[in-house]
């Protein structure tokens, strides 16, 4: 499986997302610069985290009028698995590839640290590798993370399990503790927690690669069977 | 229409002496138009004064920096480019330099520290390594005042507004509070890279003929006269010369570092050096010496940021991410390829001459021509006049005494909730310590390692400085601070391989002054051949005074160490019941410039701990023995507090652990004096034998529990006990608290 790791000036966790690929999981990754038009020969996309355009205007706001961004769209449309995370999320979410916004943290402050959260959704393209209820310990990194969106959308997320994890101690004032959640169709994650950060015990743990080695699994199946 | 009609002429600055105001003296201006061979104009008296203020030309610091042994087999680069570099083998180097930004933070927090991280962070990457990692050392008042407050709050936000969004982790540090810090703060910044040793660079304006080239971020009118501003005491107006401090942008340094790091692998590149304290000046006119060559530039095609600004303003603007660099000619256009991946200006703006002159044309007009020798290696050397302070003599003459103390749990508890003790939680919560995914130890523990990719190796990283000390005894305070640098790094598992200074004094023109800087140097010159630590960079900043008043002495040691195999890696946490305590090192009486006497007496005085080097070598050296035999469990030095602080930090981390301990002699003297070269470590039963094989010096005190429980045991009794969460809460609260309750 080949992945592709969208860099924009100011990304910063590209390399972590690359090397969680290459060295952890053991697939083929790229980086893709954020001038190119097209997507084609990569099986999934990961947006990462950072500050795209140094999070000026409003955090994902410039990235999203980037030439990838049309080609990622269109990959998102195929069906084929797009992960966002971090500023990644707020792109996404700027994108309108997912709905909400991450607003700034309830204490106004950029956060560090190592947080719990619950597999809300072991039953997606990201997440068959964990079981339901799952307790899993990733680190969050970043200032807006406070996940919004209006009731009627909560509803709609609610409905169709597109909440995928929860904070167990709510660290930014997310609305219903959502730490990550998933497009309609499936195939779009968005999640705040970094997994790439998490995917070797020598930098503090490894729950995070049951993510990718979801994403790789459902990807086998899927190309056995065509 | 051109402002420069409107600048004094050559005669004016000399008959209204208004160098004076650019912090020049009369024999300076004498000796700069000797070297000139006429008066100098508006500009020229510019570039003078900024390259001879201290913070550009260390006139004042020089003979002090003389004494400090910078070499050694593995010093690939001492001091004297923008950063030390040390080899770790496999062709691969350690780049690093930590530098002051205290006046600008004590004007401007917020920009102030952020300027900082984002200078230190070009000074590593012009050397062409690639950031690793970030770590501070920062000086505060007690935070009591709502002022003192907002500028710890402020430069923290500041330090992670910057290292967070370039994304180099925020791996350490260290804070000390003390209320000769109230209107002077210290922000101290270093930065940690890595190179493979064919990427080297070299800020020089090497081979006549080629092409001078202005990257980065355009000029503005900010940070005029910044290292001028830094270069004279803090006075009660000095918020005035907020101009004086500098904008960051942090997303712009990225641009600027990936493109460097690219511009670094092409062989079109000859010399790379940071726009940092007087910017386009002293990177020209170095750049230029260093390679015994000229710079011709024209300032017509500067990029700038505003209009109409004078060749003056352009040369003296600390405008931020900028880099000077010189390519071979004709090869501009693959440089500007590579900049322009990253929208960033790539200008030809001069080229290298034969006449080692810094040549600079503004409007058809030539503005400047000076030798650029006299900017950059010409400045006078002062040999200032020391003399030792009545209160040495005073405080040497006084017997170690104990502070009083009735409760010693309430002592522990208040000792675990003073700021400098205290979790410093608040603040590195606040930094990315994690970006790059190669961070193996956190902020927390003694030192941080953040793993060398590709290999199974470790850079080990601290900052310490116990200025207390320094201000009763210089010489054996400058020898503490290095000694308990190298002691975090071996009690994490590496190996001591050089340090970087940032020399913070107040006005070395007082005698007394210069004293302390000259003796807490002879201190640490000899702790760094103790320990094999040579100086391989660093930056001096004096005139920490506000309205008159010294900060204490506080020469901040930054030190990296080599982790060979990160198996190695040791934490300060204790692991498992079960395992024996032990302390390695033997407790005086030893209070003077402590936090149990600052505590108890409201001041501190006295003589400071003693250190013997010979005996802190041997034991470090026997413990990283014993830490790579595999047979430490977990090890912590012990220093502000003492024993007693030292054990309760042991059991933080530690979930559900416990320890129970007893020690003998005086009570306050075993859990609370800050004598030297000590360590707490746990070893589990089976590795005793060889662990005091290896360890001769170490003491059995007792064994980790399972119950949560701090407990020291004294000769007549318990001393103290109490549920690890009590003094966890008490000192994980302290700072939040402080800064919650009302000024």
């Amino acid at each position: 499986m080949k992945f592709a790791v969208l860099v924009f000036p100011g990304s910063n966790c590209d390399v972590d997302m690359y090397h969680a690929i290459k060295d952890e999981l053991g697939e083929e990754v790229e980086y893709v610069w954020h001038t190119a038009t097209s997507l084609d020969g990569f099986d999934g996309a990961l947006v990462p985290g950072g500050f795209s355009y140094g999070d000026y205007l409003r955090c994902g706001a410039m990235a999203n009028q980037s030439n990838i961004m049309k080609a990622l769209k269109e990959f998102a449309a195929a069906g084929k698995p797009v992960l966002g995370v971090c500023n990644g999320f707020q792109i996404l979410t700027e994108a309108g590839l997912l709905p909400g916004a991450l607003l700034r943290n309830k204490n106004l402050k950029f956060m560090c640290r190592p947080v719990t959260l619950t597999v809300e959704n072991n039953n997606t393209l990201f997440t068959n590798e964990y079981a339901a209820g799952e307790q899993i310990n990733i680190p969050i990194a970043h200032g807006e993370g406070n996940y919004y969106c209006d009731d009627e959308t909560l509803a709609t997320l609610q409905a169709n399990k597109q909440i995928v994890f929860t904070y167990d101690n709510n660290p930014n004032g997310s609305l219903e503790n959502i730490a990550g959640i998933i497009n309609e169709q499936g195939n779009v994650l968005g999640m705040m927690p970094h997994p790439e950060r998490a995917a070797n015990e020598i930098v503090g743990g490894a729950d995070g690669l049951k993510l990718f080695k979801s994403i790789v699994k459902q990807w086998r199946e899927q190309h056995v069977n065509n | 229409m051109s402002t420069t009609n409107f600048e004094p002429t050559a005669e004016q600055i000399k008959e209204q002496r208004l160098y004076a105001d650019m912090g020049m003296t009369d024999a300076e201006y004498e000796l700069a138009v000797e070297k000139l061979g006429r008066m100098p104009n508006w500009t020229e008296i510019g570039l003078f004064s900024v390259m001879w203020s201290e913070h550009c030309s260390y006139k004042k610091s020089k003979p002090v920096l003389r004494k400090f042994p910078t070499k050694g087999p593995q010093v690939l680069q001492g001091p004297g480019e923008g950063a030390g570099i040390v080899d770790i083998g496999d062709e691969q180097a350690v780049v690093f330099k930590m530098e002051s930004h205290n006046h600008p933070s004590a004007i401007e927090p917020y920009q102030g520290a952020a300027t900082g991280v984002g200078g230190i962070i070009r000074d590593v990457f012009s050397m062409g390594a690639r950031p690793i990692a970030m770590l501070n050392s920062l000086r505060f008042g007690e935070l009591k005042s709502a002022r003192g407050k907002y500028l710890f709050e402020e430069v923290v936000a500041g330090i992670a507004g910057y290292g967070n969004c370039i994304g180099i982790p925020t791996v350490g540090g260290e804070i000390q509070f003390d209320p000769c810090y109230e209107g002077n703060p210290l922000v101290n910044a270093m930065c940690v890279g890595l190179i493979d040793h064919k990427d080297i660079q070299k800020g020089v304006a090497a081979g006549v003929g080629n092409t001078v080239m202005y990257v980065g971020a355009k000029t503005g009118r900010d940070g005029i006269h910044g290292a001028t501003f830094s270069s004279e005491e803090l006075s009660e107006e000095a918020d005035e010369k907020r101009s004086a401090v500098q904008v960051g942008d942090p997303f712009m340094e990225k641009l600027l570092l990936e493109a460097c790091l690219e511009v670094v692998k092409s062989d079109a590149l000859v010399g790379i050096q940071d726009m940092g304290a007087a910017g386009l000046t002293s990177s020209s006119a170095e750049m230029a010496s260093k390679a015994g060559t000229g710079v011709e530039m024209n300032l017509d095609l500067v990029p700038q940021r505003e209009t109409g600004m004078t060749a003056y303003e352009m040369m003296l603007s600390e405008s931020q991410e900028r880099m000077l660099i010189v390519v071979k000619a004709g090869r501009e256009e693959e440089i500007k390829a590579i900049f322009e991946k990253y929208d960033l200006d790539a200008v030809s703006v001069g080229r290298v001459t034969d006449d080692k002159m810094l040549r600079l044309l503004h409007k058809g007009e030539v503005v400047a021509e000076v030798p650029a020798d006299a900017l950059a290696e010409d400045a006078p050397v002062y040999n200032m006049p020391d003399e030792e302070p009545a209160y040495f003599a005073e405080y040497q003459a006084m017997e170690n005494a104990e502070p009083a103390v009735t409760d010693y749990k309430e002592t522990l508890s208040a000792l675990l909730q003073a700021p400098t003790v205290a979790s410093k939680e608040w603040v590195y919560d606040q930094y990315d310590y994690q970006v790059r995914t190669s961070t193996v130890v956190a902020p927390g523990s003694d030192a941080a390692v953040v793993r060398v990719r590709g290999t199974n190796k470790g850079l080990a990283m601290t900052t310490d400085c116990n200025s207390r000390y320094i201000y009763l005894d210089p010489t054996t305070g400058g020898k503490i601070a290095v000694a308990e640098a190298a002691r975090n790094i071996v009690a994490t598992g590496g190996k001591p391989l050089a340090i970087t200074d940032c020399l913070n004094f107040g006005n070395p023109e007082k005698p007394e002054i210069f004293w302390q800087i000259q003796k807490s140097a002879d201190g640490i010159s000899e702790a760094c051949l103790a320990l094999d630590a040579p100086v391989i960079g660093g930056n001096v900043s004096m005139y920490n005074e506000r309205s008159g008043e010294a900060v204490y002495p506080t020469p901040t040691i930054g030190m990296v160490g080599l982790v060979e195999d990160l198996a190695h890696v040791t934490t300060q946490d204790a692991k498992n019941a079960g395992d024996i305590v032990y302390v390695i090192g033997e407790t005086k009486t030893e209070f003077g410039g402590s936090e149990l006497q600052k505590l108890v007496e409201g001041r501190i005085f006295g003589q400071a701990p003693s250190i013997d080097l010979t005996v802190e070598a041997k034991r470090q050296e026997e413990l990283l023995t014993a830490i790579r035999a595999g047979v430490v469990a977990s090890a912590h030095d012990v220093s502000e507090g003492g024993i007693a602080v030292a054990l309760a930090e042991k059991t933080f981390g530690a979930k559900g652990l416990g320890v129970n301990v007893t020690l003998t002699g005086s009570a306050t003297t075993a859990l609370f004096s800050e004598s030297q070269s000590r360590f707490i470590v746990t070893v589990a039963p089976e590795n005793k034998e060889a662990f005091e094989k290896i360890v001769t010096d170490a003491k059995e005190i007792g064994v980790v529990t399972n119950d949560a429980t701090l407990t020291i045991n004294g000769d007549a009794g318990v001393l103290v006990e109490g549920s690890v969460e009590e003094f966890r809460s008490a000192w994980k609260g302290a700072i939040p608290c402080l800064l919650k309750s009302e000024a």
